[in-house]
């Protein structure tokens, strides 16, 4: 981004502007998240920098909110991030199950109406997720699975397909047909042919595809709040009601742990980004 | 002509053009199938019980069914003045047998949404009825409270008797039928409703300006940075994407608390003084700055992927030709980032309109927005079916600007990280 030597100042002082401008939207997007870590080691209950802190003094830092997160006796953060492994597991099996073998029928080109269907197919990714919670709590309560793990993975799968479709599809635009025509004429039977040829190269769409479905789930509020029971609690719940009722720093801890989570899934997803672009032959 | 020219047959003597229809038609059943399992699930749980919600949300045979004796009395009241004694007998029998079957209760909640005022009335008649006599009930049930003598709640009680209505939505714009079945509106105190509506869309708006102004100078710059900074930047965007809803919000409570490092620093740089520190959270402007930062990858990563695709020869060009950089910028990069534009502003704007979440936790009294109202209703008033409308009336909001997106932009374009 050097600029050559011919720039007029003017345009010189206009690019250092744009640049400090840059700077700051950087700043604002990733600054507060960065709060977070040194405040879930402060070794007094405010949620303020104390003086030690700022002295940067060791003993105004503390774990005793992490003791407190995993060995608090009141504190339901272990049911809690089970319920949620659990659950986000179940409904990521689901998500891209169902998922993947949609996107392979959408992604044909003998798919008739396949706009609308891709539409509709979406639509629980931009329905907001009051009226998506409105509505499955109401059919969870008719069919008596409200307040169950099984109601709450449904109503996950139901909100983690649109995102494996979305990927799974992008990884089938540049897929070359011409693989599975070679496997079907060297007599392999279609299941054969995506087990061994298709599977293998959509893998990394399939894999982001879950990576979205995972953290959408463990991440849902607004439908499990309207699902859940006393023992469907999960680790989002909780911090929702952490922050409405004390904001603690008990759940900064948590939020520590689910940024360094979030940090492993990212890269996971930038990497398979990588290797997906790198088969399809898709280089910038 | 065409009868004259000879059929092009397959080996088994089938005529091609058959064949390959037959084939298409297969190939179609089968692709049609993939996509079944899904499709199934989705309208078993997901389609079905959204309109299982519409059909809620004018369902209204609960107080019909209640009071069948009542309402087959009112049918030749005009509404004018106090309805006839045996009105106020079919009523009174109505009301003895929910009485005994103990399911008073509920029609008492169900009146009070349609006027505040039935539920205590309609227990002092419980209380009072047991020493009831024989005959004229009218004069009985009007002694046990004055209202039992206002011409508007009976006029209340006539408006729920169709079994369907669409009532419910007429409330959620403030809005009512009156006696005469005129449509108008509430008296002005009390249109808490549209003020929500109307504070929705401006949020959403400007939580779209402020995530596009912010957007478009660091897409530009990932855009056209070398490969090496810009994944590194890109990280920047990325993980705020990543991370929980949650997190955020409750970083943005920290920053912005009374106490908070925010604040902290606007009285370091001498702002505000330090006792005179002002409120930033539990109002709109905590909405305001929690949502656009939350909002803002939404904004960036359309913006971006169409701007990698703009060659920097085109704005070397403009420049070549005489124009300067703005110029060049103005009438060559600005039209070619167009899609993006579309496509990221739609998005934020269908996402910002549905906010529940951060409002809730951020927004105090004043920041908060549709969502909580039906959330609030769906979990304190337990008005399910004016929830159920007012939910409607945001998906059909919703359900447009998503339509809008889908023939500008298209759904298989949406880009995810």
């Amino acid at each position: 981004m050097a600029l050559p030597k011919y720039t007029e100042p003017h345009y010189r002082i206009w690019h250092y502007f744009y640049l400090f401008i840059c700077s700051c939207v950087f700043f604002f997007l990733i600054a507060p998240l960065f709060v977070i870590f040194p405040l879930s080691f402060n070794a007094e209950e405010f949620l303020v920098f104390s003086d030690g802190m700022k002295r940067l003094d060791p003993d105004a830092f503390s774990l005793r909110w992490y003791e407190d997160m995993i060995y608090g006796t009141k504190n339901p953060w272990g049911l809690a991030a089970k319920n949620s492994f659990i659950i986000a597991l179940f409904a990521t099996l689901g998500s891209v199950l169902l998922g993947t073998v949609a996107a392979l029928g959408l992604s044909s080109r003998h798919m008739p109406y396949k706009g609308i269907i891709m539409a509709a197919l979406i639509s629980p990714m931009i329905v907001p997720l009051i009226i998506s919670g409105v509505a499955i709590f109401f059919f969870m309560a008719k069919v008596g699975l409200a307040a169950t793990h099984t109601g709450i993975v449904l109503a996950h799968i139901v909100l983690g397909t649109p995102f494996v479709v979305i990927t799974v599809t992008a990884t089938l635009s540049g897929f070359d047909h011409s693989v599975t025509r070679a496997a079907a004429s060297l007599g392999s039977d279609p299941v054969n042919t995506f087990m061994k040829i298709t599977l293998p190269l959509i893998l990394p769409g399939v894999i982001s595809g879950g990576l979205f479905a995972f953290v959408t789930s463990f991440d849902e509020v607004v439908v499990v709040l309207f699902l859940a029971g006393l023992d469907n609690t999960t680790i989002p719940i909780q911090m929702w009601t952490g922050l409405r009722e004390q904001l603690s720093p008990t759940i900064l801890a948590v939020a520590t742990c689910l940024i360094v989570l979030s940090t492993l899934i990212l890269v996971t997803a930038e990497l398979l980004r990588r290797r997906s672009e790198r088969i399809r032959g898709i280089n910038r | 002509m065409s009868s004259e020219i000879q059929k092009i047959l397959t080996t088994d003597g089938i005529p091609l053009e058959e064949s390959l229809r037959k084939a298409e038609k297969k190939n179609k059943l089968k692709a049609f199938l993939l996509v079944c399992p899904l499709l199934l699930f989705l309208i078993i749980t997901y389609v079905f019980p959204i309109g299982d919600m519409l059909f809620r949300s004018v369902d209204d045979r609960m107080v019909t069914n209640m009071l069948p004796k009542t309402y087959k009395a009112m049918e030749n009241w005009d509404g004018k003045d106090l309805p006839d004694e045996n009105v106020f007998e079919a009523f009174y029998l109505d009301y003895k047998k929910l009485v005994e079957e103990k399911t008073f209760g509920k029609l008492a909640t169900q009146l009070n949404y349609e006027k505040n005022g039935f539920k205590s009335i309609l227990k002092k008649l419980k209380r009072k009825m047991k020493k009831f006599e024989e005959g004229d009930y009218k004069e009985q049930i009007m002694s046990v409270h004055k209202r039992w003598a206002n011409v508007e709640y009976w006029r209340a009680l006539k408006r729920r008797a169709p079994a369907y209505s669409y009532s419910k939505y007429l409330k959620g714009i403030d809005m009512y039928e009156d006696e005469n079945g005129k449509i108008v509106q509430v008296p002005e105190d009390r249109r808490v409703h549209k003020i929500l509506w109307v504070r929705t869309v401006e949020v959403a708006f400007f939580v779209t300006v402020l995530c596009f102004l912010m957007a478009y100078p660091i897409a530009h710059l990932l855009a056209t940075l070398p490969m090496k900074y810009s994944n590194l930047l890109m990280i920047c965007v990325l993980l705020p994407f990543w991370t929980s809803l949650l997190v955020r919000t409750a970083s943005w409570m920290i920053l912005l608390q009374q106490q908070g490092i925010v604040n902290d620093f606007f009285v370091w740089i001498g702002l505000v003084s330090d006792d005179n520190r002002p409120e930033m959270m539990y109002n709109k402007t905590g909405t305001y700055v929690a949502m656009t930062q939350i909002l803002l990858p939404f904004m960036v990563l359309p913006l971006y992927s169409v701007m990698k695709t703009i060659s920097p020869s085109l704005m070397r060009a403009g420049k070549s030709l005489g124009g300067t950089p703005f110029i060049a910028f103005w009438k060559i990069y600005f039209p070619l980032t167009i899609p993006g534009i579309g496509a990221g502003c739609l998005l934020v704007f269908i996402l910002a309109i549905g906010y529940y979440i951060t409002p809730a936790l951020v927004g105090g009294a004043s920041g908060t927005l549709i969502s909580n109202q039906i959330a609030f209703h769906m979990k304190s008033t337990l008005d399910w079916s004016f929830a159920s409308a007012m939910g409607l009336m945001l998906l059909a909001g919703v359900l447009a600007i998503y339509w809008v997106y889908n023939k500008l932009v298209g759904v298989d374009n949406i880009k995810l990280g």
